[in-house]
């Protein structure tokens, strides 16, 4: 029999995540025993408070980078403490969307239509329930952006999914629609988990070893059977790149993005794409870097079509919520380019985009949900029509999120997109730069449609207009507006900031 | 006998899942398609830990099982509600969500 050792953890460095899951089974706690009336406001005190004193646990343990933190499975380091530092800002804001929640189904479970259903909707029952899910999926998201070995890494992976396919279904008008987003999601990300766990046991096969440094070394060696390291990278990749929505991966975006509540979908897009982009930078940076000749082509091949495909297909698009699904994925195609880059300037230009991009992405979904009429939200671009007329404030700022996406100067976009793609052209990948510069171009041109529709165009009275929004609502979409401008005018703080400290501890 | 055996028919139970997961209708059955690729992401896991000689394998598997549990769940919780709403678990019905 062998002496059980009792495992060594750094709860300094576990802190930020311990907080989140303990903010999140307090919020369980809460559904189960605070009176129905005062659980919707103690619900979003508990989840801001729990955000910010995660915030402060991770900037307390700024500096004490290990690759210990939790024996060999967690590595706390300086790309580890940019990531979780922006998922957790970006949940921060994109928690106070929730609070609207006359934006999500009074009895999720009811029939849409049932009796049980206007019962709940006349004694105003709010869900309250997305708030710890919500802190779930970011605890999940938290571990997988510094899970260096294969269990955390699945494990994490489901932990962040879990809750979203659940959220995805809880819009409160349109429910036959988010639900079906709901179905979609589910099974299409538990069929990509199922190719990951099937990548991380031949990864297991390859090397012996469960940790990334481990395969690092079998890798390094090069004794071991290649066709199972192969195997492993490429059903791995496939989980990974379903999760960014990568073409030929992305199919369930556009949908999901669609029947979501608009709340959900704005974490969504913004904390997943921070997190799984987050573990792809670490796994292809640290355990397959030394198999570089072997994948870089097909990722690069990968993030071409996926650039190409996702302005191309944007351009068509009748709905606010699909175009910016579909700008998404062009999005991952040029986050992608910094992946493939395999250099430190790739590593910094992708931590800067990805958070640029998620700050801009919620403040554009938050404004997306100001847009109703009688029925609900108004997602129908040529309903947006004249919007620049009788709402120029909201008009103006949805224009310059848009520009933001498109890369236009002064905004975070152009600062991200002009770093990424330099650090493409210094890994001397010149196809990416030529594809992305194109592909940005082309995209440019149905973000500048949606400007000169709500501005140059008459609006249609069709009842469509902006609601006030809520003051939660107002804080999110001014926070993203002036992180965007700030990163835009003034990148160079930011920038030597992430370049200083933004390193992966092997 | 020869463990690489292990490894085809694990190789074999996930194309079978993955084949039935594109080509079945109901969303039950599509669930169980992809459980059954879990399965065989297990016994892929178990195998190797066999010819490693290494334990971590079968720990991996015992995690993979709570995970798959968790899915089920959530998964079923799903399916139910959608039927609920539709009384049918076709996901060919499920096409509100297009263009």
């Amino acid at each position: 029999m062998g002496i059980f050792t009792s495992p060594i953890l750094n709860y300094g460095m576990l802190a930020p995540i311990l907080v989140v899951l303990a903010g999140a089974v307090a919020g369980v706690l809460i559904e189960a025993f605070a009176p129905r009336k005062s659980r919707s406001s103690s619900q979003l005190v508990l989840s801001v408070f729990t955000l910010v004193i995660a915030l402060v646990a991770l900037i307390r343990a700024r500096g004490t980078y290990s690759n210990k933190a939790a024996m060999n499975s967690i590595t706390f380091d300086g790309a580890g403490y940019l990531l979780q530092m922006s998922i957790l800002i970006i949940a921060i804001i994109a928690i106070l969307l929730l609070a609207d929640s006359d934006k999500f189904a009074a009895a999720p479970t009811a029939a849409p239509g049932s009796d049980e259903e206007r019962q709940a909707q006349v004694a105003n029952i709010r869900v309250t329930e997305i708030y710890p899910l919500t802190l779930f999926a970011i605890a999940g998201m938290l571990i997988f952006t510094v899970a260096t070995d294969l269990i955390m890494l699945f494990v994490a992976l489901e932990v962040l999914s879990l809750p979203l396919y659940l959220m995805a279904g809880l819009a409160r008008r349109r429910r036959l629609a988010s639900q079906e987003a709901a179905l979609k999601y589910f099974l299409l990300g538990a069929f990509s988990s199922a190719f990951f766990l099937f990548g991380i046991a031949y990864l297991y096969g390859y090397s012996g070893s469960i940790t990334f440094a481990g395969i690092a070394a079998a890798i390094t060696g090069g004794t071991a059977n290649d066709v199972f390291l192969l195997i492993g990278i490429s059903f791995v990749s496939v989980g990974l790149l379903f999760k960014v929505s990568a073409v030929p991966f992305h199919s369930w975006a556009p949908d999901v993005y669609q029947g979501s509540p608009t709340a959900v979908t704005a974490f969504m897009a913004a904390a997943t794409k921070v997190a799984a982009f987050g573990a792809m930078l670490r796994i292809f940076y640290v355990a397959f870097a030394g198999d570089v000749w072997q994948w870089r082509p097909i990722l690069t091949a990968i993030a071409l079509i996926t650039m190409v495909f996702g302005s191309l297909v944007a351009i068509s698009q009748r709905d606010v919520k699909r175009m910016l699904a579909y700008s998404s994925i062009a999005h991952a195609g040029f986050l992608l380019s910094g992946v493939i880059a395999l250099n430190k300037s790739g590593l910094d230009a992708t931590i800067f985009y990805l958070f640029a991009y998620g700050i801009a992405t919620v403040g554009a979904f938050a404004i997306v949900s100001l847009v109703n009429d009688a029925s609900g939200e108004v997602t129908d671009l040529n309903r947006w029509a004249g919007l620049g007329k009788r709402s120029p404030w909201i008009a103006i700022a949805f224009s310059f999120l848009l520009l933001a996406f498109a890369g236009i100067p002064l905004t975070s976009g152009f600062v991200g997109k002009f770093s990424i793609f330099s650090a493409a052209y210094e890994s001397g990948n010149t196809a990416i730069l030529i594809t992305g510069v194109l592909s940005s171009a082309i995209a440019a041109f149905f973000y500048i449609r949606v400007v000169v529709l709500m501005f140059f165009k008459d609006p249609v009275e069709d009842g469509t207009s902006v609601v006030i929004p809520s003051i939660y609502t107002r804080i999110t979409i001014l926070v993203s507006l002036a992180i965007t401008l700030i990163l835009g005018v003034f990148p160079a703080p930011v920038l030597d900031y992430i370049s200083q400290t933004a390193f992966f501890l092997r | 006998m020869d463990p690489y055996n292990y490894l085809y028919l694990a190789a074999l139970l996930f194309t079978i899942g993955a084949v039935g997961v594109v080509v079945r209708r109901n969303a039950i059955v599509v669930f169980m398609c992809i459980e059954l690729m879990l399965n065989a992401g297990n016994l892929t896991l178990v195998t190797f830990s066999r010819i490693n000689g290494d334990l971590n394998g079968q720990v991996v598997a015992f995690f993979t099982m709570v995970v798959a549990a968790c899915e089920v769940v959530v998964g079923l919780a799903i399916i139910v509600a959608i039927y609920r709403s539709r009384r049918s678990a076709s996901i060919d019905d499920a096409s509100l969500l297009k263009r």
